[in-house]
């Protein structure tokens, strides 16, 4: 039994599966699909729908911390993509054009972040602080390169990404779908995810088995800036607006969550792709349930602290062992 | 006891520890050691790794309980419960790395949790006082009010003994005082030491710097697999009776064996001329062959495993050059090497050797995988052949491939560390004691491997501590002492006592 | 002595660097006014990160003071309407800050996960915790306020230092006190410049490290009640990003983020290096406020790179390479 507790996997799964439960008690119609004018709704739909932002985020964070690093900087990627988008959009090139250059723009902070950590050797939680804090800034000015009056757009192509369906799926689950996909085979159908994870776990073993942990950390920037970038073209066109100062606000710390809860360790070590969107899920359940049980939203913040901060305390060993030994404190 | 009667009973004894005996889960690393240093004496204590040396210390400054056995401070039966125990009844350790906080100042570090107070608020200037005179008791006047990292490590650990002396102090055991010192530097603590020996200090000196044993120390004792196998007085012994002790004697009859000789037309696959690294290894010429087992020997910190990574470009060489199958390698580093097939396998499985989250398998695969590149990953299928391959040949316990290599015994991760160097079939190969941590039994199983691989054609050069295994599986074999290459055997050259003479004799 | 006080006199550097700057871009900004005018505004997050330089000089962060912020002045503006004594309330959230602290101090060492998160879950739950007493501001009333408000030492050539810049005062004279003469303070110094050797020391963890995030909620809530008063209103959204801001003053005073070296006093004008940029921004009426994030981003590189390089030549001669 005890074996199965200190599995880190277990958690997510079972917080999960615990709110889905408590859900299905207070509103059974909770669980509802409806299919109304040929696209799904309902509150299940509506989790993934709502994840699919954060979650890509969580994706690339768990491969930067996997090389025992961390990406403060993601917001900021994203309040950057998004001024580009909506300038370029102003500027009158084409969509598919934008897209491209929104993804470029997140691959070179991903770069700039990359060169600070693995080049420079300036700790990651230090680096990535740099671009957190001047990267709305940069967001605005780049607003303002095109008058930044009206900093909306209209976009076909990035908007139905966005917000569009295809079938009965949204357009954007697909787009997380191919982007976990793409991301898997890159860690998993070659040797990336293995080297990263040795740099991660003992970065004195890598470099004697010959590892290029330099390469290996660069490239992990490289993907969080990606990913942020994609979720900011997600973000960006469904308010079809660019707006520096407060899209994505947070969205680091929830996806630096959903990586901890899906059993990654902030020391660097194994990454798990699935497991994290599982912790990105767990995050956005339990915020779609507040909002559907009629407790105010407010209540949002705390709930989601008090969850996390139990699924933290079950992983850690010591406080697992005060709750199971029933006489005191264990020593360690 | 009889160690006492050998020194004359007009010195008192400080210290004495009667027959301890300690055991870990599955090995003795004390057994009934009987050790006794006197007030105003300085007592060497040597060892090799694993003679027991820490363990016995540890025991002494409270840190570990041991099984069996007394201890006595000034002729009284005490128990040491604890560190800060130790500390109360006089017994205070100086360690290697400086145990201080080099962002702080001085003054800051010698008096951290007592510092004196004045209405709730630290009286710096009090502090300051204290902190000075404690440094005058080493002849110490430095200004207290800079940081301590600013000054240079001898001087740091002088603070760290300053620390250590308390008013009451009667035991203070210093462990591998010198090994960051230069020449100057170690005089000067030598001096210190002399003083506080007259001042009626008992001081336990752990070292592998023999030259340094027979600079300072009164008396020697000599551990060698958790036995006390010798105490003697410094005046009365020599180097090679220091040595001979510390490594054994041959039992008689050495093994017959087939030798590997060359004849002077093969080619060397790797020499290396002049080679070495300021402060690290002396510059030194290095020739591996073919289906050659060469064997590095020395003693505890002579220079071993620099000199094995110096080869294998784990560490930069600032003087010589390198050359491989003929060609000249320049500016070597592990990936390098790993591609033209040199392996290596490091000493420290824990900290350079293992990625414990990782499954067995892929710490076998992963260096043949780096060969590869990161795109062309091994299949699945072909990895699981390869390891089970691999656990076969080195019968490393396992119930499966996918454990994480963590949760496997030291022994068993030395072997996949193995592993992890033969699966990418290099064509040299660098081990770095390669018995380390593995049962006894299974050491035959290692050696005999070596063996093979070197039939086979392989190229090895082996660094090892185990004198007698070395004897076992080398042609030749090259000693170092004080990171000084000092002589070469070889074939039949090849004894234990051979070995110490080179060591003890080498200038 | 002297290497210890150079990334204050740094800092200092930079400081009057930028006011001399502005001098020569406006008139009338070398004036008192302008100076004390800095300190007002900026009282309150100096404030905060007072506290945040000891968790980071022992090797810590703490990510909920900017919530900590919002929460105190809610909890303040519903107590006012409550009938309580600003003085009172204030009290109280004093108290709340430090245990609440001491709390997340205990966490971080008995459970052994990192500060980062610890404090992340401490950020949500104040931050929630503002959401669900008040969505939107609530006024503080009692004549208190403006009594507070108009309390001020008139300076030659026209400034002020008000009662908030006063409070700041105490406060930093406070954390100087504690941080440089008293057994804890060293401590401190102690854990974030080598954990195990101040561990193998005898340096108390659970307690230091309790007081420490302890010692950061105090001053986080102080200045919440700050901000409060300040602003005269209680506003769930107030000290949003101020963690960043805090952690931001700490660098620019030249404590290192890996801990270990740093100095209150060095916050103080890492505070008001923050605040001077924000008002030359301002001055300017054409730049907007992108400029002030760009340009503290800006100086925050060039202060981690040169410390980068400098740790280098402060750990020589010592043996953790």
């Amino acid at each position: 039994m005890r074996a199965i507790f200190s599995h880190r996997a277990i958690w997510p799964v079972l917080a999960l599966a615990l709110i889905l439960i408590v859900d299905g008690i207070i509103a059974p119609s909770f669980f509802a699909i409806r299919i109304v004018e040929g696209r799904a709704f309902g509150n299940l739909i509506d989790i993934l729908y709502r994840a699919v932002p954060t979650g890509i985020v969580a994706l690339g964070m768990a491969v930067v911390i996997g090389t025992k690093g961390i990406d403060l900087s993601v917001g900021a990627i994203i309040s950057i993509c998004g001024a580009v988008i909506a300038w370029r959009i102003h500027a009158g090139d084409p969509h598919v054009v934008i897209l491209l250059l929104a993804l470029a723009t997140g691959l070179l902070c991903g770069l700039w972040n990359g060169f600070l950590v693995a080049i420079l050797d300036i700790q990651p939680i230090i680096a990535t602080l740099i671009l957190m804090v001047s990267g709305r800034g940069i967001g605005l000015m780049i607003n303002l390169l095109y008058g930044g009056t009206d900093p909306s757009f209209e976009s076909a192509l990035l908007q139905g990404l966005s917000v569009g369906h295809i079938w009965l799926v949204p357009t954007r689950l697909v787009l997380a779908a191919g982007i976990f996909l793409g991301l898997w085979l890159l860690m998993r159908k070659t040797a990336l995810g293995m080297f990263t994870e040795a740099v991660g776990g003992n970065a004195a073993a890598a470099d004697l088995a010959g590892i290029n942990s330099r390469l290996i950390k660069y490239s992990a920037y490289l993907i969080s800036g990606f990913c942020a970038a994609a979720a900011g073209v997600i973000l960006t066109a469904d308010t079809h607006t660019s707006d520096p100062v407060s899209v994505g606000m947070y969205i680091e710390l929830d996806a630096i969550l959903a990586v901890v809860i899906g059993g990654g360790s902030l020391s660097g070590g194994r990454i798990y792709l699935g497991m994290t969107l599982l912790g990105t899920l767990v995050i956005q359940t339990l915020t779609t349930s507040i909002l559907t049980s009629g407790l105010p939203p407010e209540y949002n913040l705390v709930v989601k602290a008090f969850v996390v901060l139990v699924v933290l305390l079950l992983q850690s060993n010591n406080a697992r062992g005060l709750l199971f030994a029933v006489v005191g404190e264990r020593k360690k | 006891m009889w160690a006492a009667v050998l020194r004359g009973l007009t010195l008192v004894s400080r210290i004495q520890l009667k027959a301890i005996s300690k055991s870990f889960p599955g090995v003795r690393a004390l057994d009934e050691v009987d050790f006794d240093a006197a007030a105003g004496e300085i007592h060497a204590l040597l060892g090799e790794n694993g003679a027991g040396k820490s363990t016995l210390i540890k025991i002494m400054t409270g840190a570990l309980q041991s099984n069996s056995g007394e201890i006595y401070l000034d002729g009284k039966p005490v128990t040491i419960t604890s560190p800060a125990d130790a500390r109360r009844q006089g017994v205070n350790a100086v360690y290697q790395e400086v145990n201080l906080v080099p962002t702080m100042s001085v003054v800051a570090n010698l008096t951290l949790g007592k510092q004196p107070r004045r209405f709730g608020f630290v009286d710096w200037s009090a502090a300051k006082e204290f902190a000075r005179n404690r440094l005058k008791r080493l002849s110490l006047d430095i200004n207290v009010d800079r940081m301590l990292g600013s000054y240079p490590i001898a001087i740091q650990q002088l603070v760290a003994i300053a620390r250590a002396l308390d008013d009451d102090t009667r035991v203070l055991v210093l462990d591998e005082p010198t090994a960051s010192l230069d020449t100057a530097e170690t005089k000067m603590l030598f001096s210190i030491l002399r003083e506080l020996k007259a001042q009626g200090l008992a001081i336990i000196f752990i070292t592998h710097f023999l030259d340094q044993v027979f600079e300072i120390s009164d008396c020697i004792t000599v551990l060698r697999n958790g036995k006390a196998v010798g105490t003697v007085r410094t005046s009365k012994t020599d180097l090679h009776g220091v040595i001979t002790l510390m490594i054994g004697r041959d039992l008689g009859q050495t093994k017959k064996r087939k030798y590997n000789t060359h004849s002077n037309k093969d080619v060397p696959m790797l020499i290396a001329k002049g080679l070495g690294r300021r402060r690290t290894i002396a510059p030194f010429d290095l020739e591996l062959r073919k289906a050659e087992v060469l064997g590095l020997s020395g003693l505890l910190g002579s220079g071993r495993t620099e000199t094995a990574k110096l080869v294998f470009g784990a560490i930069k060489h600032d003087s010589g050059t390198l050359m491989y199958n003929g060609q000249q390698m320049s500016g070597n580093s592990p990936r390098q090497s790993l591609r033209l097939g040199i392996a290596f396998c490091p000493e420290e499985r824990k900290a350079e050797g293992i990625f414990a989250e990782l499954s067995v398998r892929e710490n076998i695969i992963i260096g043949l995988q780096m060969k590869r590149g990161w795109l062309n990953l091994l299949s699945q299928s072909e990895q699981e052949r390869l390891s089970n391959e691999m656990v076969k040949a080195l019968s490393i316990a396992t119930p499966d491939i996918e454990k994480p290599i963590g949760q496997l015994s030291g022994g068993n991760q030395q072997k996949v560390v193995l592993a992890r160097s033969l699966v990418s079939k290099p064509s040299v190969m660098i081990l770095d004691e390669p018995t380390r941590g593995i049962d006894v039994g299974a050491h035959a199983e290692i050696i005999n491997l070596i063996r093979k691989l070197c039939e086979d054609g392989m190229a090895l050069l082996v660094a090892s501590s185990e004198i007698p295994e070395l004897v076992e599986f080398s042609d030749r074999v090259m000693v170092l002492r004080d990171r000084k290459i000092v002589g070469e055997l070889v074939g039949s050259q090849i004894t234990r006592e051979k070995i110490v003479q080179t060591i003890a004799g080498g200038n | 002595m002297n290497e210890k006080y150079r990334p204050l006199i740094a800092t200092i550097g930079v400081f009057i660097a930028l006011f001399a700057t502005g001098g020569m871009l406006y008139n009338n900004f070398l004036s008192t006014l302008v100076l004390g005018n800095l300190l007002t505004d900026s009282s309150y997050i100096i404030i905060t990160s007072i506290g945040m330089t000891f968790v980071i000089i022992s090797g810590g962060i703490d990510l909920s003071v900017g919530s900590m912020i919002g929460f105190v002045g809610v909890c303040m503006a519903n107590l006012d309407a409550a009938g309580w004594h600003p003085l009172a309330s204030a009290v109280l959230m004093l108290g709340f800050g430090t245990i609440f602290g001491m709390l997340q101090g205990l966490v971080i060492d008995f459970c052994e996960i990192q500060p980062f998160i610890v404090t992340l879950g401490g950020l949500f739950m104040l931050r929630g915790s503002c959401f669900m007493i008040n969505l939107d501001a609530v006024p503080l009333r009692h004549p208190f306020v403006d009594e507070f408000a108009n309390v001020a030492i008139s300076l030659p050539g026209g400034g002020v230092i008000s009662s908030s810049a006063m409070v700041m005062f105490v406060a930093l004279f406070a954390a100087i006190l504690i941080a440089h003469f008293t057994r804890f303070g060293t401590n401190v110094y102690a854990i974030g410049g080598d954990r195990t050797s101040a561990a193998l020391m005898g340096v108390p963890m659970r307690k230091t490290t309790m007081g420490i995030y302890g010692l950061g909620g105090f001053y986080s809530a102080l200045g919440g009640v700050i901000y409060a008063l300040y602003t005269s209103s209680g506003y769930p959204l107030a000290g949003t990003g101020n963690e960043l801001t805090a952690i931001a003053a700490v660098v620019l005073g030249g404590t290192l983020l890996t801990g270990g070296v740093g100095m209150v006093a060095g916050t103080l004008f890492g505070g008001m290096i923050l605040g001077l940029i924000a008002t030359l921004i301002n001055f300017n009426g054409s730049l907007n406020g992108a400029w002030i994030m760009i340009t503290s981003g800006v100086l925050l590189f060039i202060f981690i790179v040169l410390q980068r390089f400098l740790v280098g030549s402060l750990r020589m001669g010592s043996n953790s390479a």
